[in-house]
């Protein structure tokens, strides 16, 4: 069993979650993702590492809830347990094993929509304890579902908050804001990591092909074991199909087929599942990109 | 007893009836069945049978203890050699192994071995009857990966000769592919695989899930920081092929990997369990070996038509006789000679169709199996929602790529030893499908049972 040390509500419908998980907080990295399991008739559900202790042994967990097993999950409290937490699984972000002269040179972005917010954090986190200071564009629907925002502005270079509503920050969507910074304000940037709803993922990468920036990005495809042996989370990365536990979860965005992987989030939707989201949920399920009619 | 030269017959469900329940196909023999077979046994001196299991168990000896109603004797007989053998005497291909050297099986029908073996376990799992424990331990510690049974036979093995030993398993439920892989109505979970590891348990083994190594930790820090003095390797051949052909990642398209763990790890056949299965209407199973007889008796059950796509004959099938003969029982449709060379989809990406070509065997192969070639312009297209690709597995690199001087061949099998498991890392060694790529239960267990005695004798050296 693995217990829950902190639980807390950051906003509608999100939820922080520190777990008791020694193995896991002695060995993770930026990039890295767990799988929970409730209990006994739970699903194996994947989460991105928002953030670890070595020492006290715990790591965090922001989730939304989108269906059955993270609603099961948000009623869960202080002082309970998860039956299953394994991991850290996948591969850690690429600049981990950079040089750290060479990556200190380099001007990083930062995209993050919706619950995104969350697994861009620890990366942002280690970049400023490594001495690189990373701009970061953080997108929500409105100020209310913006996510971290005091931690990510101890950490990041320049913080930019922006709501579809225009209730705080930029007023409109996290495309408009890259375009700004890099067209209309000449910032020069020398790689982007988008971390979002697919569909905030496609059109930045649509964006950031024209601008000529190497974008990174992070697939959450549909996953069971998550150690490379169902094949469930396979797209294409160019010609080549590759499974996002183990190859990923991070990928060269210019070269994700997005449309695929967007179909392929789909297959266990059922006509009864869009009604159970649409009645617990409404509109929520979003990355604030603007883009983004829900998760159809 | 009637006829000699034929063996006891076993009970099972009605084909009708399982072809619609998950329940297990095979009732077993009874006691009294158990010993009426057990009569037909010759006793042989020089007993054939025991060469062809690879675990050598003293076939003879516990089938003479059966005879005599001494079940408790037979099972002590069995667990000299065998760990799980209410595994084994379900899941063994008995009819290439043990079975096949028999020598009532030159005249008539081979002794029912499995059949018998199976009966021993279970009236040892119903009795809780329990294997012989080490006095006490010698101090060494010794790490297993993966509690399939390499794992769990190595362990069990390391733990009777006093080793403290603990298994590391990646999944949240411990037993390999016997939990993961072969579905419950041809060997139950409760019953008997969880059973069956409790016995392992009894011997004091330590388990540890949701360990996966190269990633939580790696064989090289649990030497360094945790003291283990020797590890097993035991992590199977898990990683799914597919074709390559156009149309694999459309919605619809599994590997037998995926569905057959929805429905047995995951429960997901039971609607009290929260991990959802697309079962499909129309399925085709690609392959002919176990996995796809299970991954297509396992959607038959789940409502579907199904179809195996086969691109050799019958006579080519892997897979066991006994599976081939349920699977046709239960209504499986056989395309044989018939290859996929594309799936189609609709613009939603859903699977429509899957177009096949038809094939003829031609001149023998490397295998020895008459080759299977296309027959030009034999094109046609299987309407169907569903596609399960069964065609095989290999070892995840994941170990290899994490331990430094880990020699694999070219098929990412770990290179080990045959008689010992010793790979090319000083105090690590390695057995079963993580070694051979996907084979069987016994050749894991008899792997298992090497490596144990390799560590054993390696860590009394030292
Ligand atoms: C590597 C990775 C990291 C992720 N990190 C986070 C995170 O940090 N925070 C967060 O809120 N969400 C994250 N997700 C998504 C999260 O796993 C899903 O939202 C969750 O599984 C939904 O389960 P459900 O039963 O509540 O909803 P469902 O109604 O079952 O599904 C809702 C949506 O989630 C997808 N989904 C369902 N089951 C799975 C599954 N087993 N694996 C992947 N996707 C699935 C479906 O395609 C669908 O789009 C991540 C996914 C992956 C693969
Ligand atoms: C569907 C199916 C049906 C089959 N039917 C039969 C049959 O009827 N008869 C027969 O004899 N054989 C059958 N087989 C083959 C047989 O099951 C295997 O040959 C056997 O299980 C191999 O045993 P193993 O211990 O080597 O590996 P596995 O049973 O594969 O166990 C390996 C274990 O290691 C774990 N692991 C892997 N990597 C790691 C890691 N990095 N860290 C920690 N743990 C790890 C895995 O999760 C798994 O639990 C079948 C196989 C399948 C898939
Ligand atoms: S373990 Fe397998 S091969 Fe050996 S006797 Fe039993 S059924 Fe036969
Ligand atoms: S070969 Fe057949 S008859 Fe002879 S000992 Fe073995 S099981 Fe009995
Ligand atoms: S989740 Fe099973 S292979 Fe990636
Ligand atoms: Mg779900």
């Amino acid at each position: 069993m693995y217990k829950i040390v902190k639980a807390e509500k950051l906003a509608d419908m999100i939820y922080l979650m520190d777990v008791k998980a020694e193995r896991v907080a002695r060995h993770c990295q930026p990039g890295q993702f767990v799988i929970v399991k409730i209990d006994e008739i739970g699903e194996r559900v994947p989460l991105t590492i928002c953030d670890y202790d070595r020492e006290a042994g715990t790591v965090t967990i922001v989730f939304q809830i989108v269906g059955a097993s993270t609603e099961r999950m948000s009623r869960l409290q202080e002082g309970d347990s998860f039956k299953d937490f394994v991991g850290p699984l996948g591969v850690a972000s690429e600049f981990v094993t950079e040089d750290l002269e060479e990556l200190k040179k380099k001007k990083i972005l930062f995209v993050a929509g919706g619950v995104g917010a969350a697994p861009v954090y620890p990366q942002v986190k280690w970049l400023h304890e490594h001495g690189v200071e990373a701009d970061v564009i953080v997108g929500s629907k409105t100020k209310d579902m913006l996510l971290l925002e005091d931690e990510m502005k101890a950490v990041a270079g320049n913080y930019y908050p922006c709501t579809d509503d225009g209730s705080y920050g930029h007023s409109g969507m996290v495309t408009t804001k890259i375009e700004q910074l890099v067209s209309e304000e000449g910032k020069k940037y020398d790689v982007c990591v988008a971390i979002g709803p697919m569909i905030m993922m496609k059109f930045v990468c649509l964006l950031t092909k024209k601008l000529d920036l190497p974008t990174v990005v992070s697939m959450n495809p549909i996953m069971v074991d998550g150690t490379g042996m169902c094949g469930a989370c396979r797209l294409h990365v160019g010609d080549e199909i590759k499974f996002a536990c183990v190859d990923g979860p991070e990928f060269d965005g210019h070269l994700v087929n997005f449309d695929e992987s967007m179909e392929r989030q789909t297959l266990y939707k059922t006509a009864e599942g869009r009604a159970w989201l649409k009645e617990k949920e409404g509109d929520t399920h979003h990355g604030g990109c603007g883009n983004c009619g829900g998760d159809e | 007893m009637a006829d000699i030269l034929k063996a006891t017959p076993v009970r099972e469900q009605d084909p009708k009836v399982r072809a619609t329940n998950f329940e297990e196909v095979c009732y077993g023999y009874n006691k009294e069945e158990a010993m009426d077979e057990a009569t037909r046994c010759l006793n042989c001196k020089n007993a054939r049978c025991i060469q062809g299991c690879p675990v050598a168990i003293n076939i003879p000896g516990f089938i003479m203890k059966v005879k005599d109603g001494d079940i408790e004797g037979a099972y002590e007989e069995i667990g000299k050699s065998s760990a799980l053998p209410a595994v084994c005497g379900r899941v063994c291909p008995q009819e290439s192994q043990c079975e096949a050297k028999c020598v009532r099986g030159i005249k008539g029908e081979s002794v029912s071995i499995g059949k018998l073996e199976r009966f021993v376990a279970d009236y040892a799992l119903e009795n809780n009857i329990s294997p012989k424990k080490a006095e006490k331990t010698n101090g060494h510690k010794v790490a297993v990966i993966g509690s399939g049974p390499a794992g769990l036979t190595a362990a069990g093995d390391l733990a009777k000769a006093g080793y403290e030993v603990t298994v590391f398993e990646a999944l949240h439920e411990l037993g390999g592919v016997l939990v993961y892989g072969i579905p419950e109505f041809r060997l139950p979970k409760d019953k008997v695989v969880k059973k069956e590891i409790e016995k392992v348990k009894e011997l004091g083994v330590k388990f540890e899930t949701n360990v996966v190594i190269g990633k939580s930790t790696t064989i090289d820090m649990l030497m360094e920081e945790e003291d283990f003095e020797a590890v097993f390797i035991g992590s199977g051949a898990g990683l799914p092929m597919f074709m390559g052909i156009p149309g694999e990642t459309a919605n619809g398209v599994f590997s037998a990997n995926e569905y057959l763990t929805r429905s047995n790890l995951m429960k997901a056949y039971d609607n009290n369990y929260d991990t959802p299965i697309a079962a499909g209407k129309k399925v085709a199973v690609v392959g002919g070996g176990n996995v796809a007889m299970d991954a297509a008796r396992t959607a038959l059950r789940l409502g579907a038509e199904v179809h195996i796509v086969y691109r050799r004959s019958e006579e080519e099938l892997p897979a066991r006789v006994e599976e081939v003969h349920h699977a046709k029982e239960e209504g499986i449709i056989f395309d044989l000679l018939t290859n996929p060379i594309e799936i189609l989809a609709d613009d939603k990406g859903w699977v429509t169709g899957m177009k096949c070509i038809r094939m003829e065997l031609g001149e023998a192969d490397a295998s020895g199996r008459r080759r299977p070639v296309p027959i030009p312009g034999s094109e046609f297209v299987i309407e169907l929602d569903t596609v399960i690709m069964s065609l095989g597995t290999s070892p995840n690199p994941l170990i290899a790529s994490t331990t430094k001087g880990l020699e694999i061949n070219q098929r990412q099998c770990v290179v080990a030893d045959d008689e010992t498991g010793q790979t090319s890392k000083a105090f690590v060694f390695a057995g079963g499908d993580a070694v051979t790529g996907a084979a069987t239960v016994i050749l894991a267990m008899g792997a298992g049972k090497a490596g144990a005695k390799g560590i054993d004798e390696a860590l009394s050296q030292k």
